[in-house]
Protein backbone atom coordinates (compact mmCIF):
# COMPACT_ATOMS: atom_id res chain seq x y z
CA UNK A 1 0.00 0.00 0.00
CA UNK A 2 1.48 3.01 -1.29
CA UNK A 3 1.60 6.31 1.18
CA UNK A 4 1.66 9.50 -0.58
CA UNK A 5 1.82 12.97 0.65
CA UNK A 6 1.13 16.38 -1.85
CA UNK A 7 1.55 19.72 -0.37
CA UNK A 8 1.07 19.07 3.12
CA UNK A 9 1.27 21.49 5.64
CA UNK A 10 -0.43 21.47 9.43
CA UNK A 11 -0.41 23.58 11.69
CA UNK A 12 -0.90 22.71 15.63
CA UNK A 13 -3.57 24.64 17.57
CA UNK A 14 -4.91 26.96 14.30
CA UNK A 15 -6.23 30.22 15.13
CA UNK A 16 -4.97 30.78 18.91
CA UNK A 17 -1.48 32.35 19.51
CA UNK A 18 0.04 29.01 20.55
CA UNK A 19 -0.35 28.70 16.69
CA UNK A 20 3.42 26.29 15.29
CA UNK A 21 3.67 25.31 12.24
CA UNK A 22 5.26 21.79 11.97
CA UNK A 23 4.87 21.04 8.12
CA UNK A 24 4.73 22.91 5.36
CA UNK A 25 4.44 21.97 1.48
CA UNK A 26 5.80 18.65 2.42
CA UNK A 27 5.58 15.91 -0.65
CA UNK A 28 6.63 12.17 -0.04
CA UNK A 29 6.07 8.84 -1.09
CA UNK A 30 6.51 5.83 1.04
CA UNK A 31 6.27 2.77 -1.55
CA UNK A 32 4.66 -0.57 -1.04
CA UNK A 33 6.92 -2.95 -0.09
CA UNK A 34 9.97 -1.06 0.74
CA UNK A 35 11.68 -0.56 3.63
CA UNK A 36 11.90 3.01 4.08
CA UNK A 37 13.67 5.07 6.93
CA UNK A 38 12.83 8.28 7.95
CA UNK A 39 15.33 10.27 9.84
CA UNK A 40 16.06 14.28 11.06
CA UNK A 41 16.95 15.81 14.07
CA UNK A 42 14.68 16.77 16.65
CA UNK A 43 11.95 19.39 15.78
CA UNK A 44 11.94 18.21 11.94
CA UNK A 45 8.34 17.04 11.61
CA UNK A 46 8.72 13.18 11.99
CA UNK A 47 5.99 13.27 14.58
CA UNK A 48 3.74 14.39 12.70
CA UNK A 49 4.20 12.89 9.71
CA UNK A 50 3.97 9.70 11.31
CA UNK A 51 0.69 10.43 13.16
CA UNK A 52 -0.74 11.71 9.13
CA UNK A 53 0.07 7.93 7.92
CA UNK A 54 -2.69 6.92 9.49
CA UNK A 55 -5.12 9.37 9.85
CA UNK A 56 -4.47 10.59 13.57
CA UNK A 57 -3.85 13.32 12.47
CA UNK A 58 -5.58 15.27 8.92
CA UNK A 59 -3.31 18.18 7.29
CA UNK A 60 -4.61 21.06 7.52
CA UNK A 61 -3.17 21.84 4.06
CA UNK A 62 -2.82 19.72 0.94
CA UNK A 63 -3.45 15.98 0.62
CA UNK A 64 -2.44 12.47 2.04
CA UNK A 65 -3.40 9.41 0.08
CA UNK A 66 -3.48 6.36 2.08
CA UNK A 67 -4.09 3.36 -0.08
CA UNK A 68 -6.75 4.57 -2.53
CA UNK A 69 -8.45 6.75 0.62
CA UNK A 70 -7.68 10.11 0.20
CA UNK A 71 -7.44 12.28 3.14
CA UNK A 72 -7.98 15.98 3.46
CA UNK A 73 -8.45 18.79 6.01
CA UNK A 74 -12.29 17.98 5.44
CA UNK A 75 -12.14 14.67 5.66
CA UNK A 76 -14.88 12.92 8.13
CA UNK A 77 -13.48 10.39 11.30
CA UNK A 78 -16.72 7.77 9.92
CA UNK A 79 -14.53 4.89 8.37
CA UNK A 80 -10.53 5.98 9.43
CA UNK A 81 -10.86 2.69 10.98
CA UNK A 82 -9.90 0.30 8.66
CA UNK A 83 -6.82 2.91 7.85
CA UNK A 84 -6.01 2.16 10.79
CA UNK A 85 -6.10 -1.81 10.83
CA UNK A 86 -4.15 -1.68 7.31
CA UNK A 87 -1.30 1.09 9.22
CA UNK A 88 -0.01 -0.06 12.03
CA UNK A 89 2.02 2.36 14.28
CA UNK A 90 4.12 1.28 17.30
CA UNK A 91 4.46 4.17 19.27
CA UNK A 92 7.63 5.35 21.54
CA UNK A 93 7.69 3.50 24.38
CA UNK A 94 4.66 1.24 23.26
CA UNK A 95 4.95 -0.18 26.57
CA UNK A 96 2.99 2.62 28.35
CA UNK A 97 0.00 1.66 26.03
CA UNK A 98 -0.37 -1.63 28.00
CA UNK A 99 -3.74 -1.91 30.16
CA UNK A 100 -5.43 -5.26 30.34
CA UNK A 101 -5.19 -7.64 32.94
CA UNK A 102 -3.75 -10.11 30.98
CA UNK A 103 -0.97 -10.34 27.90
CA UNK A 104 -3.59 -12.50 25.65
CA UNK A 105 -5.87 -9.99 26.50
CA UNK A 106 -3.83 -6.98 25.44
CA UNK A 107 -2.78 -8.26 22.48
CA UNK A 108 -6.10 -9.36 21.39
CA UNK A 109 -7.40 -5.86 22.10
CA UNK A 110 -6.64 -4.60 18.64
CA UNK A 111 -7.19 -7.25 16.12
CA UNK A 112 -11.20 -7.19 18.57
CA UNK A 113 -11.11 -3.74 17.85
CA UNK A 114 -11.05 -4.20 14.15
CA UNK A 115 -14.25 -6.75 14.38
CA UNK A 116 -11.74 -10.24 14.83
CA UNK A 117 -13.77 -13.03 16.97
CA UNK A 118 -12.28 -13.73 20.07
CA UNK A 119 -11.22 -17.44 19.39
CA UNK A 120 -9.01 -15.56 16.13
CA UNK A 121 -7.68 -13.16 18.16
CA UNK A 122 -6.09 -15.82 20.86
CA UNK A 123 -5.16 -17.55 17.58
CA UNK A 124 -2.94 -15.02 16.46
CA UNK A 125 -1.78 -13.84 19.91
CA UNK A 126 -0.62 -17.48 20.17
CA UNK A 127 1.13 -17.31 16.34
CA UNK A 128 2.57 -13.82 18.03
CA UNK A 129 4.23 -14.90 20.96
CA UNK A 130 7.21 -16.43 19.10
CA UNK A 131 7.71 -13.70 16.61
CA UNK A 132 8.61 -11.04 19.33
CA UNK A 133 10.79 -13.80 21.24
CA UNK A 134 8.29 -14.86 24.04
CA UNK A 135 7.08 -17.93 25.07
CA UNK A 136 3.71 -18.96 25.33
CA UNK A 137 3.63 -19.13 29.04
CA UNK A 138 3.76 -15.60 29.14
CA UNK A 139 -0.10 -14.99 27.74
CA UNK A 140 -1.65 -15.66 31.05
CA UNK A 141 0.70 -13.05 32.77
CA UNK A 142 -0.38 -9.72 33.70
CA UNK A 143 1.26 -6.75 31.68
CA UNK A 144 2.39 -4.90 34.10
CA UNK A 145 4.81 -7.64 36.11
CA UNK A 146 7.16 -8.10 33.00
CA UNK A 147 10.36 -6.15 32.57
CA UNK A 148 10.37 -3.05 30.51
CA UNK A 149 11.93 -5.18 27.28
CA UNK A 150 9.12 -7.64 27.59
CA UNK A 151 6.53 -5.03 28.49
CA UNK A 152 7.72 -3.80 24.55
CA UNK A 153 7.62 -7.14 22.81
CA UNK A 154 4.06 -7.45 24.14
CA UNK A 155 3.45 -3.97 23.14
CA UNK A 156 4.39 -4.82 19.76
CA UNK A 157 3.04 -7.81 19.57
CA UNK A 158 -0.45 -6.61 19.93
CA UNK A 159 0.16 -3.96 17.13
CA UNK A 160 1.09 -6.55 14.91
CA UNK A 161 -1.52 -9.09 15.94
CA UNK A 162 -3.91 -6.34 13.49
CA UNK A 163 -1.88 -7.65 10.85
CA UNK A 164 -1.49 -4.38 9.32
CA UNK A 165 0.16 -4.24 5.49
CA UNK A 166 2.37 -0.74 6.42
CA UNK A 167 4.19 -1.17 9.87
CA UNK A 168 5.53 1.98 11.32
CA UNK A 169 7.85 1.76 13.42
CA UNK A 170 9.19 5.42 16.02
CA UNK A 171 12.26 4.43 17.54
CA UNK A 172 11.07 0.98 18.43
CA UNK A 173 14.57 0.02 20.43
CA UNK A 174 15.08 3.19 22.56
CA UNK A 175 15.94 2.27 25.84
CA UNK A 176 16.67 -1.65 25.25
CA UNK A 177 20.31 -3.42 25.80
CA UNK A 178 22.41 -4.25 22.57
CA UNK A 179 21.00 -8.30 22.23
CA UNK A 180 17.43 -6.61 22.55
CA UNK A 181 18.10 -4.24 19.93
CA UNK A 182 19.30 -6.76 17.59
CA UNK A 183 16.93 -9.17 18.06
CA UNK A 184 13.71 -6.40 17.74
CA UNK A 185 15.35 -5.31 14.24
CA UNK A 186 15.96 -8.50 12.93
CA UNK A 187 12.59 -9.48 13.60
CA UNK A 188 11.50 -6.56 11.60
CA UNK A 189 13.89 -7.17 8.67
CA UNK A 190 12.09 -10.65 8.82
CA UNK A 191 8.81 -9.27 8.72
CA UNK A 192 9.66 -7.35 5.75
CA UNK A 193 11.47 -10.14 4.22
CA UNK A 194 9.17 -12.82 4.44
CA UNK A 195 5.96 -11.48 4.24
CA UNK A 196 6.79 -8.43 2.01
CA UNK A 197 5.93 -5.92 4.76
CA UNK A 198 5.91 -2.15 4.07
CA UNK A 199 8.09 -0.91 6.99
CA UNK A 200 8.59 3.01 7.87
CA UNK A 201 11.38 3.06 10.25
CA UNK A 202 11.60 6.60 12.35
CA UNK A 203 15.40 6.65 14.18
CA UNK A 204 17.98 8.26 14.43
CA UNK A 205 20.48 6.00 14.73
CA UNK A 206 21.85 5.63 11.27
CA UNK A 207 22.96 1.97 11.68
CA UNK A 208 20.37 0.75 11.24
CA UNK A 209 19.01 3.32 8.21
CA UNK A 210 21.87 1.74 6.55
CA UNK A 211 21.49 -1.87 7.58
CA UNK A 212 18.15 -2.31 6.95
CA UNK A 213 16.59 0.70 4.90
CA UNK A 214 16.50 0.57 0.69
CA UNK A 215 14.89 3.81 0.84
CA UNK A 216 15.53 7.03 3.21
CA UNK A 217 14.03 10.10 4.04
CA UNK A 218 15.53 12.90 5.24
CA UNK A 219 13.20 15.97 6.97
CA UNK A 220 14.29 19.48 7.94
CA UNK A 221 12.35 21.95 8.97
CA UNK A 222 9.28 20.23 8.44
CA UNK A 223 9.73 19.65 4.76
CA UNK A 224 11.38 16.55 3.29
CA UNK A 225 14.43 17.80 1.69
CA UNK A 226 16.11 14.40 0.57
CA UNK A 227 14.47 10.94 -0.95
CA UNK A 228 16.79 8.38 -2.30
CA UNK A 229 18.95 4.84 -1.49
CA UNK A 230 20.86 5.53 1.98
CA UNK A 231 24.11 4.10 -0.23
CA UNK A 232 23.46 7.59 -2.15
CA UNK A 233 22.39 9.89 -0.09
CA UNK A 234 25.23 9.11 2.82
CA UNK A 235 27.86 9.90 0.19
CA UNK A 236 27.55 13.84 0.89
CA UNK A 237 28.72 13.14 4.81
CA UNK A 238 29.36 16.80 5.08
CA UNK A 239 26.06 17.93 4.10
CA UNK A 240 24.37 15.39 6.59
CA UNK A 241 26.93 16.87 9.53
CA UNK A 242 25.11 20.32 8.71
CA UNK A 243 21.85 18.82 9.49
CA UNK A 244 22.92 17.87 12.76
CA UNK A 245 22.51 14.13 11.47
CA UNK A 246 24.56 11.56 12.35
CA UNK A 247 26.73 8.89 9.70
CA UNK A 248 26.63 5.03 9.80
CA UNK A 249 29.92 4.13 11.70
CA UNK A 250 31.35 2.18 8.72
CA UNK A 251 31.28 5.88 6.75
CA UNK A 252 32.64 7.59 9.26
CA UNK A 253 35.46 4.93 9.45
CA UNK A 254 35.81 5.10 5.81
CA UNK A 255 35.77 8.82 6.09
CA UNK A 256 38.57 8.52 8.53
CA UNK A 257 40.71 6.03 7.42
CA UNK A 258 40.42 8.24 3.58
CA UNK A 259 41.56 11.42 5.33
CA UNK A 260 44.87 9.32 7.04
CA UNK A 261 46.21 6.78 4.05
CA UNK A 262 44.77 8.90 1.23
CA UNK A 263 43.26 5.64 0.31
CA UNK A 264 39.06 5.98 -1.12
CA UNK A 265 37.24 2.76 -1.24
CA UNK A 266 35.57 1.75 -4.68
CA UNK A 267 31.94 1.60 -3.01
CA UNK A 268 30.81 3.68 0.08
CA UNK A 269 30.82 0.80 3.11
CA UNK A 270 27.15 0.81 4.55
CA UNK A 271 27.64 -1.92 7.12
CA UNK A 272 30.61 -3.62 8.86
CA UNK A 273 30.30 -6.69 6.30
CA UNK A 274 30.98 -4.09 3.47
CA UNK A 275 33.34 -2.29 5.46
CA UNK A 276 35.30 -5.74 5.25
CA UNK A 277 35.00 -6.71 1.74
CA UNK A 278 36.48 -2.65 0.83
CA UNK A 279 38.99 -3.11 3.25
CA UNK A 280 40.42 -6.66 2.06
CA UNK A 281 39.99 -5.10 -1.55
CA UNK A 282 42.31 -2.49 -0.91
CA UNK A 283 44.58 -4.68 0.67
CA UNK A 284 44.63 -7.02 -1.83
CA UNK A 285 44.98 -4.08 -4.14
CA UNK A 286 48.10 -2.90 -2.55
CA UNK A 287 50.01 -6.43 -2.80
CA UNK A 288 49.22 -6.27 -6.15
CA UNK A 289 51.88 -3.50 -6.23
CA UNK B 1 -7.78 20.58 25.07
CA UNK B 2 -6.04 23.33 22.89
CA UNK B 3 -9.01 25.51 23.16
CA UNK B 4 -8.88 25.76 26.88
CA UNK B 5 -7.25 29.60 27.43
CA UNK B 6 -8.68 29.46 31.39
CA UNK B 7 -5.13 28.67 33.22
CA UNK B 8 -2.90 29.13 30.69
CA UNK B 9 0.50 31.56 30.95
CA UNK B 10 1.34 33.99 28.05
CA UNK B 11 4.79 35.16 28.46
CA UNK B 12 5.66 38.42 28.53
CA UNK B 13 7.02 41.92 30.23
CA UNK B 14 3.84 44.36 30.73
CA UNK B 15 3.39 45.80 34.53
CA UNK B 16 0.87 43.27 35.04
CA UNK B 17 3.87 40.53 34.89
CA UNK B 18 5.66 42.45 36.81
CA UNK B 19 3.26 42.54 39.94
CA UNK B 20 4.37 40.28 42.47
CA UNK B 21 2.46 37.15 42.46
CA UNK B 22 1.14 37.82 45.80
CA UNK B 23 -0.25 40.98 45.12
CA UNK B 24 -1.87 39.59 42.10
CA UNK B 25 -3.36 36.72 43.68
CA UNK B 26 -4.49 38.67 47.01
CA UNK B 27 -5.75 41.21 44.71
CA UNK B 28 -7.71 39.17 42.01
CA UNK B 29 -9.35 37.51 45.28
CA UNK B 30 -9.75 41.20 47.09
CA UNK B 31 -11.27 42.27 43.54
CA UNK B 32 -13.86 39.67 43.68
CA UNK B 33 -15.43 40.93 47.12
CA UNK B 34 -15.37 44.42 45.99
CA UNK B 35 -17.66 43.15 43.20
CA UNK B 36 -20.03 41.86 45.54
CA UNK B 37 -19.85 44.52 47.65
CA UNK B 38 -20.92 46.38 44.49
CA UNK B 39 -24.51 47.01 44.04
CA UNK B 40 -25.53 49.36 41.12
CA UNK B 41 -24.61 50.25 37.77
CA UNK B 42 -22.38 53.39 39.16
CA UNK B 43 -20.29 50.82 41.03
CA UNK B 44 -20.01 48.26 38.14
CA UNK B 45 -18.99 50.70 35.60
CA UNK B 46 -16.36 52.12 37.96
CA UNK B 47 -15.01 48.49 38.19
CA UNK B 48 -15.54 47.62 34.80
CA UNK B 49 -13.18 50.52 33.89
CA UNK B 50 -10.92 49.39 36.55
CA UNK B 51 -10.42 45.98 34.88
CA UNK B 52 -9.95 47.02 31.33
CA UNK B 53 -6.96 49.43 32.33
CA UNK B 54 -6.11 46.35 34.06
CA UNK B 55 -6.34 44.18 30.52
CA UNK B 56 -4.90 47.23 28.64
CA UNK B 57 -1.76 47.02 30.74
CA UNK B 58 -0.97 43.62 30.37
CA UNK B 59 -0.64 44.30 26.75
CA UNK B 60 -2.44 40.97 26.15
CA UNK B 61 -5.78 41.65 23.33
CA UNK B 62 -8.72 41.89 25.15
CA UNK B 63 -9.78 38.94 22.47
CA UNK B 64 -8.02 36.75 24.31
CA UNK B 65 -10.33 37.33 27.28
CA UNK B 66 -13.58 37.05 25.43
CA UNK B 67 -12.35 33.55 24.48
CA UNK B 68 -12.12 32.32 27.60
CA UNK B 69 -15.55 33.04 28.14
CA UNK B 70 -16.63 30.70 25.68
CA UNK B 71 -16.79 27.25 27.79
CA UNK B 72 -18.86 29.12 30.55
CA UNK B 73 -21.27 30.85 28.04
CA UNK B 74 -24.16 28.66 28.68
CA UNK B 75 -23.30 28.85 32.40
CA UNK B 76 -23.53 32.28 32.69
CA UNK B 77 -26.88 32.29 30.18
CA UNK B 78 -28.28 29.95 32.19
CA UNK B 79 -28.28 31.86 35.08
CA UNK B 80 -28.82 35.02 33.63
CA UNK B 81 -32.10 33.82 32.76
CA UNK B 82 -33.23 32.02 35.39
CA UNK B 83 -32.52 35.92 37.18
CA UNK B 84 -34.39 37.80 34.26
CA UNK B 85 -37.69 35.52 34.21
CA UNK B 86 -38.10 34.41 37.99
CA UNK B 87 -37.89 37.52 40.15
CA UNK B 88 -40.72 39.76 40.68
CA UNK B 89 -40.46 43.26 41.99
CA UNK B 90 -40.65 46.73 40.55
CA UNK B 91 -42.63 47.57 37.40
CA UNK B 92 -43.22 44.47 35.99
CA UNK B 93 -43.22 44.51 32.28
CA UNK B 94 -44.40 41.23 31.19
CA UNK B 95 -45.90 38.73 32.80
CA UNK B 96 -47.38 34.56 31.75
CA UNK B 97 -47.77 32.38 34.55
CA UNK B 98 -44.98 32.07 36.71
CA UNK B 99 -42.49 34.09 34.48
CA UNK B 100 -42.55 37.74 34.27
CA UNK B 101 -40.05 40.26 33.56
CA UNK B 102 -39.70 42.97 35.93
CA UNK B 103 -37.69 45.76 36.55
CA UNK B 104 -35.89 44.02 39.11
CA UNK B 105 -35.26 41.32 37.10
CA UNK B 106 -33.84 43.10 34.58
CA UNK B 107 -31.44 44.95 37.02
CA UNK B 108 -30.52 41.27 38.45
CA UNK B 109 -29.87 39.72 35.46
CA UNK B 110 -27.61 42.75 34.55
CA UNK B 111 -25.73 42.61 37.33
CA UNK B 112 -25.17 38.90 37.52
CA UNK B 113 -24.00 39.01 34.01
CA UNK B 114 -21.40 41.54 34.76
CA UNK B 115 -20.45 39.96 37.85
CA UNK B 116 -19.66 36.39 36.33
CA UNK B 117 -17.79 37.98 33.32
CA UNK B 118 -15.22 40.33 35.61
CA UNK B 119 -14.51 37.28 37.88
CA UNK B 120 -13.83 35.25 34.76
CA UNK B 121 -11.62 38.15 33.26
CA UNK B 122 -9.82 38.72 36.59
CA UNK B 123 -8.91 35.41 37.13
CA UNK B 124 -7.97 34.83 33.36
CA UNK B 125 -5.76 38.18 33.70
CA UNK B 126 -4.26 36.03 37.00
CA UNK B 127 -3.14 33.11 35.16
CA UNK B 128 -2.11 34.67 31.80
CA UNK B 129 -0.02 36.77 33.52
CA UNK B 130 1.58 34.31 36.36
CA UNK B 131 3.90 32.11 35.86
CA UNK B 132 2.35 28.58 37.99
CA UNK B 133 5.24 28.18 39.63
CA UNK B 134 4.69 31.99 41.43
CA UNK B 135 1.62 31.66 42.21
CA UNK B 136 2.62 28.91 44.22
CA UNK B 137 5.23 30.90 46.08
CA UNK B 138 2.37 33.45 46.32
CA UNK B 139 0.05 30.47 48.25
CA UNK B 140 2.60 29.39 50.05
CA UNK B 141 3.41 32.77 51.57
CA UNK B 142 -0.43 33.54 52.09
CA UNK B 143 -0.58 30.20 53.87
CA UNK B 144 1.97 30.95 56.11
CA UNK B 145 0.40 32.16 59.54
CA UNK B 146 -1.24 29.25 59.17
CA UNK B 147 1.72 27.15 60.12
CA UNK B 148 1.17 27.99 63.78
CA UNK B 149 -1.80 26.06 63.90
CA UNK B 150 -0.17 22.86 62.76
CA UNK B 151 -1.36 22.80 59.21
CA UNK B 152 1.59 21.35 57.12
CA UNK B 153 1.89 24.76 54.69
CA UNK B 154 5.41 23.75 53.16
CA UNK B 155 3.92 19.83 52.04
CA UNK B 156 1.01 21.64 50.13
CA UNK B 157 2.81 23.84 48.42
CA UNK B 158 5.10 21.71 47.32
CA UNK B 159 2.51 19.44 46.28
CA UNK B 160 0.85 21.93 44.21
CA UNK B 161 4.08 23.06 42.60
CA UNK B 162 4.21 19.37 42.07
CA UNK B 163 0.95 19.33 40.73
CA UNK B 164 1.53 22.16 38.18
CA UNK B 165 4.42 21.00 37.35
CA UNK B 166 3.27 17.82 35.66
CA UNK B 167 -0.09 18.91 34.54
CA UNK B 168 1.29 19.61 30.87
CA UNK B 169 3.89 16.30 31.00
CA UNK B 170 0.74 14.37 31.85
CA UNK B 171 -1.64 16.14 29.01
CA UNK B 172 1.46 14.81 26.65
CA UNK B 173 0.92 11.82 27.89
CA UNK B 174 -2.86 11.45 27.41
CA UNK B 175 -2.60 12.86 23.72
CA UNK B 176 0.38 10.14 23.52
CA UNK B 177 -1.83 7.19 25.07
CA UNK B 178 -4.90 8.41 23.03
CA UNK B 179 -2.78 8.20 19.78
CA UNK B 180 -1.42 4.65 20.62
CA UNK B 181 -5.17 3.11 21.38
CA UNK B 182 -6.93 4.77 18.19
CA UNK B 183 -4.14 3.62 16.18
CA UNK B 184 -5.03 -0.35 17.73
CA UNK B 185 -8.58 1.12 16.74
CA UNK B 186 -10.40 2.97 19.99
CA UNK B 187 -12.50 5.33 18.86
CA UNK B 188 -12.92 7.91 21.48
CA UNK B 189 -16.31 9.88 21.85
CA UNK B 190 -18.04 7.76 19.41
CA UNK B 191 -21.17 5.47 20.24
CA UNK B 192 -23.48 5.79 23.03
CA UNK B 193 -23.03 6.40 26.53
CA UNK B 194 -22.12 2.65 27.72
CA UNK B 195 -19.40 2.32 25.01
CA UNK B 196 -18.09 6.10 25.40
CA UNK B 197 -17.47 5.14 28.95
CA UNK B 198 -15.35 1.94 28.46
CA UNK B 199 -13.66 3.93 25.54
CA UNK B 200 -12.08 5.51 28.64
CA UNK B 201 -10.60 2.35 30.33
CA UNK B 202 -7.38 2.16 28.03
CA UNK B 203 -6.69 5.11 28.29
CA UNK B 204 -6.99 5.61 32.05
CA UNK B 205 -5.52 2.93 33.20
CA UNK B 206 -1.56 3.25 31.46
CA UNK B 207 -2.76 6.96 32.70
CA UNK B 208 -2.70 5.52 36.27
CA UNK B 209 0.05 2.99 35.98
CA UNK B 210 2.34 5.84 34.98
CA UNK B 211 1.38 8.13 37.62
CA UNK B 212 2.45 5.61 40.14
CA UNK B 213 5.87 4.92 38.32
CA UNK B 214 6.50 8.65 38.09
CA UNK B 215 5.77 9.33 41.50
CA UNK B 216 7.93 6.48 42.79
CA UNK B 217 11.17 8.05 40.31
CA UNK B 218 10.01 11.39 41.40
CA UNK B 219 10.36 10.12 45.18
CA UNK B 220 13.58 8.36 44.90
CA UNK B 221 15.41 11.25 42.76
CA UNK B 222 14.07 13.66 45.27
CA UNK B 223 15.38 11.22 48.29
CA UNK B 224 18.53 10.97 46.40
CA UNK B 225 19.49 14.61 46.05
CA UNK B 226 18.55 15.01 50.06
CA UNK B 227 15.43 16.59 50.36
CA UNK B 228 14.17 15.65 54.31
CA UNK B 229 10.81 17.83 54.34
CA UNK B 230 10.22 21.35 54.72
CA UNK B 231 12.09 21.75 57.95
CA UNK B 232 15.73 24.28 57.55
CA UNK B 233 14.81 24.46 53.83
CA UNK B 234 16.16 27.93 52.13
CA UNK B 235 14.38 29.41 48.91
CA UNK B 236 16.10 29.65 45.55
CA UNK B 237 13.44 31.92 44.28
CA UNK B 238 12.97 34.81 46.47
CA UNK B 239 9.53 36.95 45.91
CA UNK B 240 10.60 40.78 45.93
CA UNK B 241 8.31 43.60 46.59
CA UNK B 242 8.76 46.33 44.69
CA UNK B 243 6.98 50.08 44.26
CA UNK B 244 5.09 49.43 41.41
CA UNK B 245 3.43 46.47 43.85
CA UNK B 246 3.02 49.05 46.64
CA UNK B 247 1.38 51.16 44.04
CA UNK B 248 -1.08 48.45 42.86
CA UNK B 249 -1.83 47.93 46.96
CA UNK B 250 -2.77 51.90 46.88
CA UNK B 251 -4.93 51.36 43.56
CA UNK B 252 -6.84 49.33 45.41
CA UNK B 253 -7.19 51.55 48.25
CA UNK B 254 -8.87 53.87 46.13
CA UNK B 255 -10.81 51.14 44.04
CA UNK B 256 -12.37 50.34 47.45
CA UNK B 257 -13.40 54.26 48.57
CA UNK B 258 -14.55 54.18 45.18
CA UNK B 259 -16.62 51.43 44.95
CA UNK B 260 -17.84 52.33 48.37
CA UNK B 261 -18.51 56.08 47.59
CA UNK B 262 -20.42 55.02 44.67
CA UNK B 263 -23.14 51.87 46.02
CA UNK B 264 -26.65 52.74 46.66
Amino acid sequence: MDITFEKVGYIYQKGTPFQNRALHEMDLAIKDGHYTALVGHTGSGKSTVLQHLNALMKPTEGTVTIGDRVITGTTENKGLKEIRKKVGIVFQFPEAQLFEETVEKDICFGPMNFGVTEEDAQAIAKKMMPLVGLDESFLSRSPFELSGGQMRRVAIAGVLAMEPEVLVLDEPTAGLDPKGRREMMQMFYQLHQEQGMTIVLVTHNMDDVAEYADEMIILEGGTVVKQGKPEALFLDVEWLKKLQLDVPTSVAFAELFTKRTGKSFAKMPLNEQQLVTELVALLEEGEGH
Amino acid sequence: MDKLILGRYIPGDSIVHQLDPRVKLLGSIYFIFLLFFANNWQSYLFLAVFILVAIKLSKISLGFFLRGLKPLLWLIIFTVSLQLLFSRGGEIYFSFGPIAISQFGLINAALIFCRFVFIIFMSTLLTLTTIPLELTDAIEFILSPFKYVKLPVHEIALMISIALRFVPTLMDETTKIMNAQRARGVEFGEGNLFQQMKSIIPLLIPLFVSSFNRAEELATAMEARGYRGGEGRTKYRVLNWEVTDTMAVIVFAFVTVGVILLRG
